[in-house]
């Protein structure tokens, strides 16, 4: 006989847990984009690798930061790092290090803790630092460099936007990442792989990059009909810019993206159709960025319209 | 074979590999039994017995009022040493009987059958079941007569047999379906008759084809009775969710299996059917299994009800390492109790202890929205949103949100990674809404 005296521990059930933690899940998303990570340094050298400094770093002391001030004790994740890392990932390599550094702090402060910290925030804190750097900077966060030979020139969605068509980049090109771009996003392949391992480790829903992509490229299809283009032209929108990047790593954020799973597909579907509608008749030659912000302000309200039946729950005749 | 199952829910590691190997051990009567007045869903038994009475086996010492409720009877023969209140795996201090063993296992007189078992018409099947104590084994506990007294206007079209068993550690119910397979049946087609169905279904997890070919070769002579194999999920043994998947029907919520004519049962409950309709034997004896990574030697037993938990862990050669929780059931939704010096009760399918380990991660983190409690969660719920609401002390907006249909299996507290007790908020919600209603009459 034992315990006669000790009381043993009594908690609420369940008395197991799966072995998940927020911490392993942020170290996964980086270990997804460690392909991407060394493509962007393999194709943009030392610039790229600085900027990405810069970010990561200062989305880190920012977010410290932010804790200290705030008087918040949560216990330690790796999600600021992540938040620059992507935010560097849509950065052209040739920015100026402070402006990276600001973009990354704005994006921790301003668009994460200020709406309440990790969980609460409304937007993807990367792509506001991307939208706050571009409406401060225009020139630099426009100019690009070609990693082949470093001289600047235009992105291949800048080409396309200027009807220039004989000087695109192959579909090769677009999806090996050896093109002009941001550093972090020119390789379709090695996002490809990142986003498959997310998906392998059930940190993602395949329905948003799915309705994403899946919607640009039948919309661009449409067009291509109507123009009388081959299918280059859907297979060029798919892998150029950063659509790839935006549907498998910005768009499937946990925190600004819907819980529901026919929320996803609406809003994977929204943004490829807003992405889709900037490029062809917007001012900008590329707006996956501003689709999945916009999508971002949509959350809430898909949320609520596709909130599934309970189980044995009656049909709603609204 | 088809393989059904349920939308939601978990994978788990299941740990049945310790004892779903090992046969059922009859586990010593002990020298003490302490039986509590109270073991069973409804009003709680008044004792039929004295401080210092002589008692035999099977002798009906507890009878309730009311009709939703179940008598309780002495596991040994021997003497009352006295009645007070002690506490119950259920967590609060109930009246408990104790009987000091004679060591002589007389039977009282009236446990002989009630007759020729062909010949018993429904209304007698009912009363032998009411009289024998019997209710729900699977740990619900609810009186088995109950369940099958005729309600207007209702036919029963299928009687489900749950032989799931989905919570990790426990093989009782496993150990029973491979030793006692024709019992199953038996009971099963007892209980068929007492509410006057045709179709019988016995549900088995696909982790158990052993049990499932044992029970297909049990029931091959009843052509109205089938085995239905399940996919192996958490919590497929529940019971909406066993319905489901084994008939298609979703019962409404807050309603009870009776809307879509369809009666669950554990297979344990039909073994002990059997035995009081054919031998008249109360229900005084159960199976446990006793498992977990504090056990030294996990085993399979078959307990007298109000045999001391430590009692039964001493048989297993004893604790392993240093303990930190026992818990009475299953790890998904069993209670963890303050000691071991607590009863066996008809309820009890497993008592599981856990050693203490270092890397558990007690941190809650913010939640990240990622979703997953609302991908797993059986009854369609978003327990996050519920969390949310519940903080908020939002009582109203947690019951439009459905909140009384959560069935409390744990399945968002498993596979949370931000380590959210999101149980906890719900439950608490739960009694909230409880409370603003008026009492039933």
């Amino acid at each position: 006989m034992t315990h006669q005296d000790d009381l043993l521990l009594v908690t609420s059930s369940p008395h197991m847990v799966s072995p998940d933690s927020v911490p392993a899940a942020m170290r996964d998303v980086l270990i997804a984009l460690g392909p991407a990570l060394a493509a962007a340094i393999y194709f943009f050298r030392l610039p790229a690798l600085l900027v990405i400094l810069a970010c990561t770093v200062s989305a880190y002391v920012a977010e410290l930061a932010c804790l200290k001030v705030m008087k918040k004790e949560t216990p330690r994740e790796y999600s600021a790092i992540v938040t620059g890392l992507l935010l560097a990932f849509c950065l052209p390599p040739t920015l100026p290090l402070w402006m990276a550094a600001l973009g990354s702090a704005f994006a921790i402060v301003i668009a994460k803790h200020l709406f309440g910290g990790l969980g609460q925030n409304i937007f993807n804190p990367s792509l506001i630092g991307r939208a706050f750097l571009l409406a401060s900077f225009p020139v630099a966060m426009t100019t690009w460099v070609n990693p082949i030979d470093g001289v600047s020139s235009a992105s291949p969605l800048g080409i396309m936007k200027e009807g220039l068509g004989e000087n695109l980049p192959t579909i090769g090109h677009l999806i090996v990442g050896n093109i002009t771009g941001s550093l972090g996003e020119t390789s379709a392949l090695a996002i490809l792989l990142g986003g498959i391992y997310l998906l392998y480790r059930k940190h993602i829903d395949w329905r948003i990059p799915g309705s994403f992509l899946g919607t640009v490229f039948v919309l661009t299809s449409v067009v291509a009909a109507v123009k009388g283009e081959g299918l280059w032209y859907p297979l060029f929108h798919l892998f150029a810019g950063g659509l790839f990047l935006g549907a498998f790593f910005m768009a499937t954020d946990w925190v600004t993206s819907p819980v529901t799973k026919l929320g996803r597909v609406i809003f994977g579907a929204g943004c490829g159709a807003l992405v889709v509608l900037i490029r062809l008749k917007g001012g900008y030659p590329e707006g996956v960025a501003y689709s999945i912000l916009l999508m971002n302000v949509a959350t809430p309200l898909i949320d609520r319209y596709t909130r599934a039946r309970v189980f044995g729950g009656v049909k709603s005749h609204a | 074979m088809r393989k059904a199952t349920f939308k939601g829910g978990i994978h788990l590691v299941g740990h049945k590999e310790m004892t779903c190997g090992l046969e059922t051990i009859p586990a010593p009567v002990p020298d003490r039994v302490y039986i509590p007045l109270s073991q069973h869903i409804g009003a709680p038994c008044a004792p039929l017995v004295v401080v210092g009475e002589e008692v035999k086996k099977g002798q009906r010492i507890g009878e309730g009022k009311g009709f939703v409720s179940s008598p309780i009877h002495a596991s040994v023969s021997g003497k009352v040493v006295a009645i007070d209140l002690r506490e119950h795996p259920g967590g609060s201090f109930v009246p408990c009987i104790v009987i000091e063993n004679d060591g002589k296992e007389e039977w009282a007189d009236s446990v002989r059958p009630a007759g020729d078992p062909a010949l018993l018409d429904a209304g007698e099947i009912r009363q032998i079941i009411s009289d024998a104590g019997i209710v729900g084994l699977g740990g619900a506990t609810f009186p088995a007569h109950v369940k099958y007294s005729p309600v207007e206007g209702k036919r029963i079209e299928a009687v489900i047999l749950n032989g799931v068993e989905c919570e990790p550690y426990i093989t009782a119910d496993h150990r029973l379906m491979l030793e006692r397979p024709e019992r199953i049946v038996a009971g099963l087609q007892y209980i068929m008759r007492s509410v006057g169905c045709d179709r019988g279904v016995i549900a088995i997890e696909d982790n158990k084809m052993d049990a499932v070919s044992l029970m297909e070769q049990a029931a091959a002579a009843a052509d109205n009775i089938s085995v239905v194999v399940l996919r192996e999920k958490y919590p497929q043994g529940s019971e909406k969710q066993l319905i489901y998947a084994c008939t298609g029907k979703q019962v409404p919520a807050g309603a009870l299996p009776l809307a879509v004519g369809v009666i669950v049962n554990n297979v344990g409950t039909a073994a002990a059917i059997a035995d009081a309709v054919e031998k008249g034997t109360p229900l005084i004896e159960r199976y446990v299994t006793v498992s977990g990574s504090g056990i030294r030697k996990p085993a399979n037993f078959l307990v007298r009800i109000g045999t001391l938990f430590h009692e039964l862990i001493a048989q297993c050669g004893g604790y392993s390492g240093e303990i930190e929780k026992i818990i009475a059931g299953g790890p998904m939704m069993g209670k963890t109790v303050f000691s071991d010096q607590l009863p066996v009760v008809k309820g009890s399918s497993g008592i599981v202890v856990l050693r203490r380990e270092a890397a558990r991660e007690a941190r809650e983190y913010a939640c990240v929205r990622c979703a997953k409690c609302i991908d797993v969660c059986p009854a369609f719920l978003e327990p996050t949103s519920l969390v949310k609401m519940a903080k908020r002390s939002a009582w109203e907006e947690a019951e439009k949100s459905d909140v009384m249909s959560c069935i409390e299996c744990g399945s968002c507290v498993y596979s949370c990674p931000a380590k959210i007790q999101l149980i906890q908020y719900i439950r608490r919600a739960k009694q909230a809404v409880l409370a603003s209603k008026p009492k039933a009459a």
